[in-house]
Formats: C-alpha cells, structure tokens, sequence
C-alpha cells in the first residue's frame, strides 16, 4: 500500500512538471465523468418517477374485470355481463395461495351534497382491504371497518378532492353528506395520491362500504345481487404476480363452469405490468444516455494515452537511465501506469463533483427530477481507474520494452 | 574454475550485429580478466567496438557467444529482468552526459538505483546522504541538477553509482564534457574510491591524459584487443590538482 502512495507522488509529481498539459488531458475524463453522471442521474430521475406512480396504484396489483361473453356469435365487451361476485372474491382470498388480498368493488356516477354546497364523483363501493391492496393511508379519520359493510352502515371515506369541495379546508370528519337522500358520516379523509399515471385525479371519489353502495346507492344488479364492477387482488410478492394470475385464473374458470376451448367470462389485467413496461422503456433511455455520455469518457481516454504516449517519449534518456539503474520491467510498466491512472482518476473524481453539480442544477432550473445513485459514482470512478489502465498499458508497455542502450543514446 | 581474484573474466566474446542483410561482426572474439580492485582505461578509435563492450560489460547488451562472469555469476545468458538485477546490485554506471533526472533534487537522483530495491526510505535518504558526502557534495543536496556546475553534475552521477555499493563502476567518456580541470578533479575522485573503497574502475575515455590515472590501459581497435597494458606508476590525481592554479575558494574545497 505505502508502495502504491510512493508511486503516485511520484506521478502527481512527474504530472505537475507539464501542469498545462495535464490539467487538458483530464478535461476529457472530468467532462466524460461528468456526463455519465449527469446523464444517468437524469434517467435514474426518471426512473424513479415512473415507480412512484405505480406504487401509487397499489403493489402487486391484478383487477379482474367482468368479461367479454359471446351470445350466438356477437362478442360483447367486457364488463357486459355482471360474471363477477363478492363470492368470487372471497373464494380468491381463501384458496390461491398467491394471493394476499381480494377486494371486490363496484363502482357509479353520484352528486354528494353538503349544506349548499354539492359536487359529483365517483363512489366505489369497497371492502375494507381495498384500502391495503391500493396502498391508502387515511390524513384524518379511520377507514370504515368489516362490521361497518357487514351491517351496511351509512358511512363514507372522502378523497381528497372531494372534501375541499365540499368542505374547504375544515376537516370533515365526523361531519354529514347526503348521497341520493341518504345521509352519511364522514369517517376518514384519504392522504391524497395525486394524479394516476394516465392523468385521473385519484383523490376525486367516494369510498362507501360495498354493502351499502350496492343496498342504497348505486343500486343492486337485478339479477345477482353479489355482482361486482371489478376484482382487486394483491399477489403476495412481486414475483408471485403470473402465478396470482394462473391460479385465480384456474379457480375463476371453475366457479364458473367454463369448459375447457371455451373464452374466459372474465378479464385479468396486471396493471404493474404496464407500468413496468413504461419503467423499462425509461431505463433503456437512462442506458442511452449513460452510453452516450461514455463514449466522450472514452475520447478521454484517448487523450490520456495520447499524452502518455508523448511522455513516454519525451523521457525515453530517463526511462534508460532507470532500466540502467535496475529498474526491470514491470517497474518501468507499473510507473507509466500509475501515471495514467493517477491522471484519470484525478479527473474522475473532479468529473464527480463536476457530475453531481450538474444534476443538482438540472434539477433545479429545468424541473427535471435527477437521482445520483452512490452506485453511479463508484461505478465513475471505477469506470475512470479503468479507462487510465486500458489507456495507459500501451504507453506503458511501449516504455517498459525499450531497449536501454538505445534508450540512453535518444537525443 | 573462475580466479577468485578476477571481477571480470570474458572469453572468446563475439558481438555481431545485423545491418540489414549483412552481418557486422563488432567484436570478433576478445578474452581478459580484470582483477579486483583493477583500474582499467578503455581506449580506442570510435567503430572499434569499445562501447559495445562496454555495453555488455555493463549488462546492458548479450554478447551473441563467449562467455562472460561478473563477481562469478555467469551473465551472458540470463533475462532483460535478471541482468536489471544484476545492474543494480554489481554495477555503477557513470555517463559522459551525467544523465540525472531533471527538476529532481540532489539526493533523490542519487537514491535512484535505491528505489529498485527493498531498502526503506529513511535508509535510502541516509545511504544518499552518505554517497553526497563521498563526492564532497554536502549541503547541496536538494539543489536540482540545473543548479548545478558540470562538475558537480558529474559527482552527483558517481555518487548515484556508488549509492548501490556496486562491484565495479563503468565509466563511459565521463570526462567529455567537462573542462580539463574538472576533469582531473573527477579522476582524483575515482582514484580515491578505486584506493579507499577497492571498487573497481573501468573508464572509457578518448582522452590520453585520462588514461594515465588508470593503472591498466586496453586498446581496441576494429573489435579487437590490440593492446593491455600495465602502467607501473599511474599518475596521481590529487597531487597534479594541487600543481594547478587555484581558480575559485569552491574548488579548494572540492
């Protein structure tokens, strides 16, 4: 280790004679640093915005949807046809084993009243573990309970939204609205989640028990009275989301009598998938931009070898002179290359501090979210350690296989 | 086999060179010993093969045959690496250009060879310090070779060569570019290091004067030993200094 220090003192001072020309030969690794740092915390800013939205739509997120049924040869849409139940949702809680939760929700247009004031939104008629499965936390007030759906109770969870419009900035807890002549209590406020990533207010709704959305509300579906708009399930990990899939597939084909060759009756949508998609056309885009930024930390290495070729060069009386005095080959090798790497680890880690001064600015002025990971710096440095040992070997070598006599002969 | 006594014993060496498609045989067979605490001047017409002797004297070159032992280790057939060893630990070079480093101390041009071995630093600064003193340098270490006289040049060079505690010492042309009053200051110099200190001088020169220090002269002539001769009574160094008029308090110390 005291050897590595020694040599690089001798390198910073080997560099300083020719103080012009080497502070120019690391501007091309500070700038190629720099630009991968800036580049890549750009993407990764990106990136991370990406999965802030879809964690804003609940983890590990399947909705199963009513499905398109075919009646003599017309295809209807899906939802058609109410196929989905409360019963089926319990029967997915209970028996996949890759499911955490299942949450049915049915949902309908409704003008809530408070006083004077008045506003129309969405209701969704929910479970209690609907909150888990979209990741809700409450700003004020409790979500309502299973006894509260068990016993149809008049109660409502506001979003957001809502509760400004109806209420301005009073908490409405524990306060009255009345939906269709029914007067509910207000038993919590929702922490908002802003915009959905395809841009809906996700605060503007109404949250009621399902049994009571259904019984007072919405009103009942005339011929099953269990029916539901959609299914919320939860897979229990990340990795468990396509086999969520198959098995409440599996199930949900028999509860239904399908026989096999015939068309689901149901709709399966893994929204993290989307989103997925969308995070990894990010990432392809942060990879752009990092391999563009790289080939300039290339061009500096260029340099560096360009110089050092020069060095080599202009020292080749030294270099016989060393090989004179017992320097052997690796000696001789290992000097020009700590050289090299001194210089472009020198300008790496200028080019970091230059690299997270960019980002913090682009942040800044261009409202553009970037994130520099330590990853991202160690991997600069690294990455500059090893454009200077590339770059400097052949230098290096060339210097380390001379021939000595000729060496001390060079005018 | 080999004579305990002889630092260098080389038989039969031959040295030909390619020069395109014809051979150029530089040394055409050349045998001799030098003994211990030998002081040898190299002299000969420029093409006659001296500096290439020179050159594998000082482990810088393979001869193409013969043979050639240096404090009893066979050379003429070991590595670039192992005669670098060799280099550092058996020979001190002395050049007619002085060839230190430039923008570089003193005492740090002298640790050199140092600095290719295991010694720590502090003992490298002192065996330095120690090889200044030898050549009369003291108090001018940390003066960087171009605040130096030619002269001075020139013995920080021999004390770079002696910092090792080498077997021999060549010398090639170390004399060329000094004037004739430098000139002799270094022979006195070596005089002294070849008397006091028993290494052995091998010193090229063109110069007859300088010849006359050595106590065996060898003439070269087209790669071959034209003549080895013993010189009974070399002159001495220090007493022709005292013989010249005094120039600058400087030199009275030197």
């Amino acid at each position: 280790m005291n050897k590595i220090f020694a040599s690089m003192r001798i390198a910073l001072r080997a560099l300083q004679v020719n103080r012009t020309r080497s502070a120019l030969t690391m501007l091309g690794i500070i700038i190629g640093v720099a630009a991968v740092i800036a580049m890549v915390g750009v993407g990764a800013g990106a990136t991370d915005r990406i999965q802030q939205q879809i964690q804003s739509m609940g983890a590990n997120l399947i909705i199963v949807l009513p499905g398109s049924v075919s009646s003599n040869g017309v295809r209807l849409g899906s939802g058609a046809v109410a196929s989905l139940t409360q019963d089926d949702a319990k029967a997915i809680a209970a028996e996949c084993p890759s499911v955490s939760l299942a949450a049915p929700a049915v949902r309908g247009n409704v003008q809530i009243v408070n006083g004077n004031s008045n506003w129309a939104t969405t209701a969704q008629g929910v479970t209690p573990d609907y909150m888990t499965i979209r990741d809700y936390t409450m700003l004020s007030g409790q979500f309502f309970t299973t006894q509260d759906v068990d016993a149809a109770a008049k109660t409502a969870v506001l979003g957001q939204t809502v509760a400004q419009n109806l209420f301005g900035i009073s908490d409405p807890t524990g306060q009255v609205v009345i939906i269709k002549n029914v007067p509910f209590t207000v038993a919590g406020v929702l922490t908002p989640k802003g915009q959905s990533p395809t841009g809906q207010d996700q605060d503007d709704v109404i949250l009621l028990p399902i049994s009571t959305a259904t019984q007072k509300v919405l009103g009942a579906n005339k011929a099953n009275a269990k029916a539901v708009g959609s299914l919320m399930v939860q897979a229990s990990r990340a990795g468990t989301m396509d086999q969520a899939q198959q098995e409440l597939t599996a199930l949900l084909r028999e509860r239904h009598r399908i026989q096999p060759g015939e068309d689901d009756d149901f709709t399966v949508r893994n929204l993290t998938e989307v989103y997925a998609a969308q995070e990894s056309s990010a990432q392809v885009m942060s990879i752009l931009l990092g391999a563009i930024a790289s080939v300039s930390l290339i061009v500096g290495g260029i340099g560096i070898m360009n110089i050092m070729l020069v060095s080599v060069t202009e020292r080749t009386r030294e270099i016989g002179l060393r090989q004179a005095v017992g320097a052997k080959t690796r000696d001789i090798l290992s000097q020009f290359l700590v050289e090299a790497v001194t210089l472009s680890l020198l300008g790496g880690i200028i080019g970091i501090v230059v690299g997270l001064t960019a980002s913090l600015l682009i942040s800044h002025f261009a409202q553009w979210s970037t994130k520099v990971s330590l990853l991202s710096i160690l991997l600069a440095f690294l990455f500059s350690a090893l454009v200077g040992v590339f770059f400097g070997y052949y230098p290096a070598r060339k210097a380390a296989y001379m021939d000595p006599i000729e060496a001390l002969r060079y005018e | 086999m080999s004579d305990p006594s002889a630092v260098i014993e080389i038989k039969d060496l031959v040295k030909d060179y390619k020069l395109g498609e014809l051979p150029v045989h530089v040394l055409k067979g050349i045998s001799f010993d030098i003994q211990r605490g030998d002081f040898v001047s190299i002299m000969g017409p420029s093409g006659s093969g001296k500096s290439t002797l020179m050159n594998i004297l000082g482990c810088l070159d393979k001869p193409t045959s013969g043979s050639y032992s240096l404090d009893g280790i066979p050379v003429a057939r070991l590595s670039r690496d192992e005669l670098a060893g060799i280099r550092n630990k058996k020979i001190g070079f002395v050049f007619q250009q002085f060839n230190l480093l430039a923008r570089t101390a003193a005492v740090e041009n002298v640790e050199l060879p140092l600095m290719y071995t295991d010694v720590p630093a502090r003992e490298r600064h002192d065996r330095a310090m120690k090889a200044l003193a030898a050549v009369g340098l003291t108090g001018r270490e940390d003066h960087q070779p171009s605040q130096l006289s030619g002269g001075q040049q020139q013995r920080v060079a021999i004390a770079r060569s002696l910092v090792n505690d080498p077997k021999i010492i060549l010398a090639d042309e170390p004399t060329g570019a000094l004037d004739s009053r430098t000139s002799i200051e270094i022979m006195a110099i070596f005089q002294r290091l070849n008397h006091d200190d028993g290494i052995t001088m091998i010193v090229v020169t063109h110069d007859p004067d300088i010849a006359t220090y050595s106590n065996r002269n060898i003439h070269f002539k087209d790669g071959r030993l034209q003549l080895d001769e013993r010189i009974e009574h070399p002159r001495d160094a220090r007493h022709d200094l005292q013989q010249l008029p005094v120039e600058t308090p400087e030199e009275v110390a030197a």
